[in-house]
């Protein structure tokens, strides 16, 4: 399964599904993660940790431990 | 009638601005009832019958946070008479998904697309009628920043109170749709029909919150379930993400249809701005520079020259506002002659002789330096004596324009009208005292104020937490825990004031708890004093003195993090980084007066109740079996430093003198040095490192026990005016309580261990002391090593 978590600085993907609950998991999709949205990964913070995201035309800042809920396909 | 009209919004979508252009000066702010989110009301500018609701900034209805869970509250329960729902035009789709649920609850709802101005430049064109149409509601363009289309947008709104009705035109797929006519029928048919919508929706994705509220009997919601189940089946996905998903591929079809985006792929400013400020690798010198500066204005320039006016001008002997040059220069020239005189009053007396007629009376005077080392040694003889009383001491008046401080002028009236000694210590000592405690800490505060509000709106302080969430989350603490953990290294009052820039509440409270256990200003005298007068002044314990904040941070926060208290609310875990742009100066000036005034009004009380106690206690006592204004050494105080200096004889001080200085210590942290002078040595006044103390001081105190006591002091609860911001920033007494406790609980844990333990290895441990050291550091090691599961659903209750 490749996540979120894996992907490298530059890559554009799409989201294949959404693992996970609760809180977590509603939040991710409030923000605008949910099925077949395209990313495209901006940069990882200095520290390795979090990773910036861009979606649906803003930048999202999400930490790795809960990109892996977020399985990812390469557009 | 007042017409109440809510201002919803994603945050960063320019809500305070709207706000702010709408109501002027005419604002109310308090909190929401119970917890520290800010709460906002004004009437609109000539409209005294409509009333303006800043609800939080919030991303979606979901019961997941506070914000969220009053904001629903709010429109659920108030039902306003209208929502003007502020929308981010340059990124449309994000903001138009609060827009879907808002369009739902049944209330009229205006949408009002801000940023329009950006939108036109960046050659976007924003179909305004048909998004109207397709949503079921109003929409207007405006830009709040320039105040273009901002009152138009409020008179629609208030056209659609009186008016309209929004009818959300978003219809589900069938079999969700299928299951919400089955939730209104089954559960809801009692319920006005404009509102069963939003509440079905939410029965629908299982909302706890919503289903708590309804009490729905047990066989309605098995029938309910049955529906969701099958609808859940059809589309393979939980009831929560299918209508997640929907909205935003119903959106999706609206941007289609109604927005047309010029230019896509190119780099904006903010992203330029973005590829430097948070490169990987100069983002953490460029976030070093920013703080430095930060600091560098609030805490070491500006920040002290408002601080030091404040307290030792308005609310000390007074200013000058010209000469305070040459005032210094005079007043250091006076230094020997000042010095020979005392020298020599003081041995004429000891003889017992008249100063003035003592011809023959020799004897020596010295200077000493910040050290208490002899600078110099002056023999003295009744020649010298007449000389040096004939230089005329310099009076801060005669250079430049000297204005008089608050206490010396109340002093002088009071004077004047022969007022009582009690009564004037009662309003000098004790009023006046306390009113400068709450307000010398504003000026420096506005600084720090200003400097914040500017980094929050420009969208840098969104990036700090980026850059720096890494390293605080392990602590329980946020990224933006550093600012006030820098700032508390001045002051731990504006440092806690600072905490308001984390939204997430549980690393709010956190940050609160900890912060004041970094060394502030106020407690280097004291960190001088103990390291003079017991440890010859090494070098290593004024870094001690930090290690053992900073540790006391660390071990607090993971400790804390895996309790039942703290454990109860999510982490954030994503987080949007705005685009840039520049503040406007009003913005900014206003919220640094909101919560520079919050500050007087909030904190102040706690602070002048406390101040005129403590004044109390130190000034009245028993002399002779008659009550009265007595020294300190036989006031109240003293009394009840000694009752309960024996709870401190297990962390190695228990004289009543190290009691009472650690009670006075609470009005400012700095008395600790100036009640030790008075307790050792009977001097009103003494070197900010106490330097004419230490002789007297080793004889009551090993250097184990000073340092001891140095770590109680530092890291116990804090002075008055932190305990007032504490109070103001938890808005809830039980919370206080708790910091305050742990506090002192911490801090004696932690200098229990430095004694016992020190005792231990220096050959002269006992056993009780040293198992409970132990047992401490046990207890501390398996709370840090004690695994840890994240908890990841909001528990806390919001009051509706």
């Amino acid at each position: 399964m490749n996540t979120l978590k894996q992907a490298k600085v530059g890559e554009r993907l799409r989201v294949v599904k959404l693992h996970g609950q609760g809180a977590v998991k509603r939040r991710i999709m409030d923000m605008g993660i949910t099925k077949g949205t395209e990313l495209q990964i901006r940069k990882l913070a200095p520290l390795g940790d979090p990773i910036e995201v861009n979606v649906r035309g803003y930048e999202l800042s999400i930490r790795k431990e809960d990109a892996q809920m977020i399985e990812v396909e390469k557009n | 009638m007042t017409i109440k009209i809510a201002l919803a919004g994603n945050p960063n979508s320019g809500k305070t601005t709207l706000f702010n252009a709408l109501t002027g000066s005419n604002q109310f702010i308090g909190n929401w009832p119970g917890v520290t989110v800010e709460r906002k009301e004004g009437k609109l500018k000539k409209h005294t019958d409509i009333a303006i609701i800043d609800l939080p900034g919030i991303y979606s209805l979901s019961p997941y946070t506070m914000e969220e869970v009053i904001t629903r509250n709010y429109l659920t329960t108030e039902r306003p008479n209208a929502i003007l729902n502020i929308v981010d035009g340059t990124n449309l789709e994000r903001n138009l998904y609060l827009t879907t649920q808002l369009t739902e609850l049944g209330l009229p709802v205006v949408v009002a697309i801000n940023l329009m101005d950006l939108v036109k430049k960046n050659g976007d064109i924003i179909n305004i009628e048909e998004l109207s149409d397709r949503l079921g509601c109003k929409v207007v363009a405006i830009s709040a920043l320039k105040g273009s289309g901002v009152f138009e947008a409020a008179e629609e709104a208030i056209n659609a109170a009186k008016n309209t009705k929004t009818i959300p035109k978003h219809r589900f797929s069938g079999a969700v749709e299928h299951a919400i006519a089955h939730i209104e029928e089954a559960a809801l048919h009692s319920m006005p029909e404009n509102q069963q919508r939003w509440y079905a929706i939410k029965i629908f994705e299982r909302d706890e919150k919503v289903l708590k509220q309804l009490e729905l009997s047990a066989d309605i919601i098995s029938h309910i379930e049955k529906d969701i189940k099958s609808a859940e089946e059809e589309m393979d996905d939980d009831a929560e993400s299918i209508i997640t998903n929907e909205r935003y591929l119903y959106i999706a079809s609206l941007i289609k249809s109604c927005y047309n985006k010029k230019n896509t792929g190119q780099l904006t400013a903010s992203d330029k701005i973005d590829r430097v400020v948070t490169n990987r690798w100069a983002a953490l010198p460029i976030f070093a520079v920013v703080m430095f500066c930060v600091y560098f204005l609030s805490v070491t320039t500006v920040g002290t020259w408002a601080t030091d006016w404040a307290n030792d001008g308005l609310f000390g002997d007074g200013w000058h506002l010209f000469g305070s040059s040459a005032y210094k220069e005079a007043a250091e020239a006076y230094a020997e002659p000042a010095a020979i005189i005392e020298a020599f009053e003081a041995s004429a007396q000891k003889a017992g002789l008249e100063p003035q007629t003592a011809t023959g009376l020799n004897t020596t005077a010295y200077l000493y330096d910040d050290n208490g080392n002899i600078e110099k040694k002056i023999a003295v003889t009744y020649e010298k004596y007449t000389q040096a009383a004939a230089v005329q001491e310099p009076d801060p008046a005669d250079y430049g324009i000297w204005v008089l401080g608050l206490p010396t002028v109340i002093r002088n009236g009071l004077a004047a009208v022969n007022c009582a000694a009690w009564l004037q210590s009662l309003i000098l000592d004790g009023i006046v005292a306390g009113v400068g405690a709450v307000l010398g800490f504003v000026p420096q505060m506005l600084v720090l104020f200003l400097l914040l509000a500017f980094l929050e709106s420009c969208g840098y302080m969104a990036r700090v937490a980026f850059v720096m969430d890494r390293i605080f989350r392990r602590f329980g603490l946020s990224g933006k825990s550093f600012i006030p953990m820098l700032i508390s290294t001045g002051c731990a009052v504006p440092g806690i004031m600072a905490g308001r820039t984390i939204e997430n509440a549980r690393d709010r409270k956190m940050t609160i708890v900890t912060t004041t256990f970094i060394p502030c200003s106020a407690k280097l005298p004291i960190i001088a004093l103990i390291a003079g007068a017991m440890f010859n002044n090494a070098w290593w314990v004024a870094p001690s003195a930090y290690f053992v904040g900073i540790f006391a941070i660390i071990i607090s926060g993971i400790m804390l993090k895996k309790t039942k208290m703290f454990a109860g609310e999510p982490a954030p875990f994503v987080m949007e980084l705005p685009a840039y742009h520049w503040p406007t100066a009003e913005n900014v000036l206003r919220s640094m007066w909101e919560r520079g005034w919050s500050f007087i009004k909030k904190a102040g009380t706690i602070i002048l109740l406390a101040t005129i106690l403590i004044w109390f206690l130190a000034s009245f006592g028993f002399d002779n079996q008659t009550f009265g204004m007595v020294d300190m050494n036989d006031s109240l105080l003293a009394v009840l430093g000694g009752f309960i200096a024996p709870v401190f004889i297990p962390i190695g001080w228990g004289q009543w003198q190290g009691a009472v200085a650690a009670i006075t210590g609470l009005i400012a942290k700095e008395n600790v040095v100036g009640t030790f002078g008075i307790l050792f040595g009977g001097f009103s006044e003494v070197a900010e490192n106490g330097w004419q103390i230490w002789a007297n001081m080793r004889l009551v105190f090993s250097p184990l026990s000073a340092y001891s006591f140095l770590v109680f002091n530092l890291l116990c609860a804090p002075c008055f005016a932190a305990i007032g911001a504490i109070r103001r920033e938890m808005n809830n007494a039980k919370w206080t309580l708790f910091a305050l406790s742990y506090q002192c609980l911490f801090a004696y844990a932690a200098s229990l261990v430095v004694y016992q333990l020190g005792l231990l290895f220096s050959g002269n441990g006992n056993a009780l002391g040293s198992i409970t050291a132990f047992l401490i550091v046990g207890l501390i090691a398996y709370r840090l090593f004690k695994p840890y599961e994240e908890n990841r659903i909001l528990k806390s209750t919001v009051r509706a």
